[in-house]
């Protein structure tokens, strides 16, 4: 695989080195030339307006396989219950097959589960279901043989999960036992209806940019998303579906991994997710002592401490505060932001909370883009002014 | 006690500036780093060699300046390198990755465990580690964050879940991914720079991997980048206008007459 420019075309304008998501483009001698450590992306090639640029062309192995209809969704549980990924996922799923106008079914492994009708009320047509005393705990070995093999029987176009623990754990290894692509961390799904393409989107290259990426020939077209990125639906409790029961041939799979204890964390636990306002603070903070500040002020509001990703990375708080990307997406009825420019990671995981509020001294932080109140100004002084008008 | 640790050369940032007049990135003070994540894993895996004894291999698949990573990793602690580069493989998605690793560390002959970090900061897809361990069909435990005990072909483990920890036991060969809370990273040793620079690190291309030529790089790969953009979003909040006193207040009845404190 490699990547031409054509000298006798390209004018050296220069429109594709903004486009090069990792700045590897340098004009030399009025023509573009790309530095070693190209990922053929792409960007650069759309973004020429000479066709200056080609990428020689892909032969795709895998003849692209119509046969494939329906969306799964694998409805993760915790003991008796459905976590609420699971119902995000079935109400996003909905969406999406009626869009392709196909049906839709969850897939749900555990023992005595007791909340499966919500799958219905939110959208599934049908649940796979495997019911097993072997399955009360997540049994990851199990739950990837048993979930390849269903899509092996039953070909759906599409499969969605969630991005947890679990989620991220077994799902890439499904992915590698049917050949085909996964996009972990999805921000936006959306259908190429043409094509029957799950466009999948989502922050890319430490999360400056954002990438829309397919899954062209090969399916299922897997994804995963964090929790609390999409929204759920209004449940309709009339709503029926048809549950299948699938039989599980215990004696053919066996556990290599055995869990022999779980202890619940109670001493990291900090509960950003279900926090109703939160207060963060990032790299404008200048030094971990100041966090008492954004402390201050969250204790004022009743409400949970959040951060940045740099704040992390340099050990001044916890990676439990981490909101972003590579944290945890939260969505607040209040989120209040303060010396937080708002990188695209940090965005993905607090752009979807009902009130935004955003302190910063740079007028042009990408932060106010989302921010329904901004407030441009030192946050060492607007804080404390918040902290005694509340208190006052 | 043989360990291959995976490792990848990323920018070393995740900070990358925009300049906001021309929308193109500023490239000054980006220097090429190893994936945080994977220092972790490599010192682990040479906590495990001085514990029980064996070698630790240090693996990257990258192209030819990617021998750095190695380089600094010989210098803290690995015993051997191997650079994975080719033209062939550029532009690999997770699978296309997975299945080229694999095919070099079936060259690389008897291991009992391989670590990885827990994701990259580029890509920070984490589906590298679980999508190998399945090529090799061996058992794989994602974010781990201590080794209680290796016994008897068994190892025991702790790992990181949302709302705890799990203690795992897994037989082995199998591979791990690891958290920061595992350990802290040593510097590189004088003797270990000495030996970093004069290290030979063999590079092997498709050719030598035995690689089908249609599973690795872009031409491998299941998912392909269509769109890379910038997100615009229009501004459509209200940017509080007065002193700091009056800007506080201002909010402070918006918050209110919001319900929202």
């Amino acid at each position: 695989m490699t990547i031409q420019i054509d000298s006798d075309i390209c004018t050296g304008c220069g429109n594709c080195l903004a486009s090069c998501p990792f700045g590897l483009i340098d004009i030399i001698d009025d023509k573009a030339h790309i530095d070693e450590g190209c990922t053929l992306c792409g960007a650069c090639q759309e973004a020429c307006e000479y066709d200056a640029i080609t990428i020689e062309a892909v032969t795709e192995t895998v003849a692209v396989d119509d046969s494939h209809r329906g969306i799964w969704v694998f409805a993760e549980t915790k003991g008796d219950r459905l976590k609420p990924v699971s119902t995000e996922l079935v109400s996003k799923g909905r969406e999406l097959a009626d869009t392709l106008g196909t049906e839709l079914c969850a897939v749900c492994f555990g023992h005595s589960l007791n909340e499966t009708e919500q799958l219905f009320a939110h959208g599934a047509d049908k649940i796979y279901l495997i019911d097993d005393p072997v399955l009360a705990n997540h049994q990851e070995d199990i739950y990837t043989r048993q979930l390849a093999r269903l899509i092996e029987q039953h070909r759906p176009e599409i499969v969605l999960a969630g991005a947890t623990a679990l989620g991220r754990s077994f799902i890439p290894r499904v992915a590698a036992i049917l050949k085909t692509g996964l996009t972990a961390d999805c921000t936006g799904l959306e259908i190429d209806t043409e094509r029957r393409l799950l466009l999948q989107t989502r922050p890319a290259f430490g999360g400056n940019v954002m990438a829309t990426i397919i899954c062209q020939a090969r399916r299922p077209q897997m994804a995963t998303v964090r929790p609390r990125v999409f929204k759920k639906n209004t449940p309709d409790q009339s709503r029926k579906g048809e549950i299948i029961s699938v039989d599980f041939n215990k004696e053919s799979i066996t556990s290599r991994t055995k869990i022999l204890d779980f202890v619940e964390d109670l001493t990291e636990k900090v509960n950003i997710e279900d926090a109703d306002i939160i207060v963060s603070g990032g790299r404008g903070l200048d030094k971990p002592e100041n966090f008492k500040l954004i402390e201050e002020l969250a204790a004022v509001m009743g409400a949970a401490v959040g951060s940045s990703r740099p704040p992390v990375d340099d050990g001044w708080i916890p990676y439990s505060h981490q909101v972003g990307q590579t944290g945890k997406t939260v969505c607040p009825r209040l989120y209040i932001a303060c010396g937080i420019s708002g990188s695209v990671q940090h965005l993905a995981g607090m752009q979807t909370s009902d009130t935004i509020v955003a302190i910063n001294n740079d007028p042009n932080a990408p932060i106010f883009e989302v921010a329904t109140y901004g407030i441009v100004g030192d946050l060492f002084e607007v804080v404390p002014l918040m902290i005694k008008k509340l208190k006052g | 006690m043989n360990v291959l640790v995976c490792l990848k050369q990323v920018p070393g940032t995740t900070q990358v500036q925009i300049d906001s007049e021309t929308n193109t990135l500023v490239r000054e003070g980006i220097k090429n780093i190893v994936n945080p994540f994977d220092t972790y894993a490599l010192e682990e895996g040479v906590r495990l060699k001085e514990q029980y004894g064996g070698k630790v291999t240090a693996i990257s698949m990258g192209p030819p300046q990617a021998e750095e990573v190695l380089r600094e990793a010989i210098s803290t602690g690995a015993d051997e390198a191997v650079l994975l580069s080719d033209s062939a493989f550029s532009g690999a998605d997770t699978l296309a990755t997975a299945y080229t690793l694999a095919q070099a560390i079936n060259k690389t002959g008897e291991y009992d465990l391989i670590i990885c970090g827990r994701q990259t900061i580029d890509g920070d897809t984490a589906q590298v580690g679980p999508e190998l361990a399945e090529m090799l069909d061996i058992p794989v435990v994602t974010y781990v964050s201590r080794i209680e005990e290796i016994d008897n072909g068994q190892m025991r483990l702790q790992r990181m879940v949302e709302d705890g920890y799990e203690t795992i036991e897994t037989p082995l060969p199998a591979l791990i991914t690891v958290v920061k809370e595992i350990n802290t990273p040593r510097l590189p040793s004088l003797r270990g720079l000495t030996k970093a620079k004069s290290a030979v690190i063999p590079v092997w291309d498709a050719a030598e991997i035995g690689a089908d030529l249609n599973m690795v790089g872009r031409n491998g790969s299941a998912t392909w980048v269509t769109r890379i953009f910038f997100p615009q979003r229009a501004r459509q909040g209200e940017i509080l206008e007065g002193s700091p006193e009056e800007q506080v207040e201002t909010l402070i009845n918006r918050l209110r007459d919001g319900q929202l404190i």
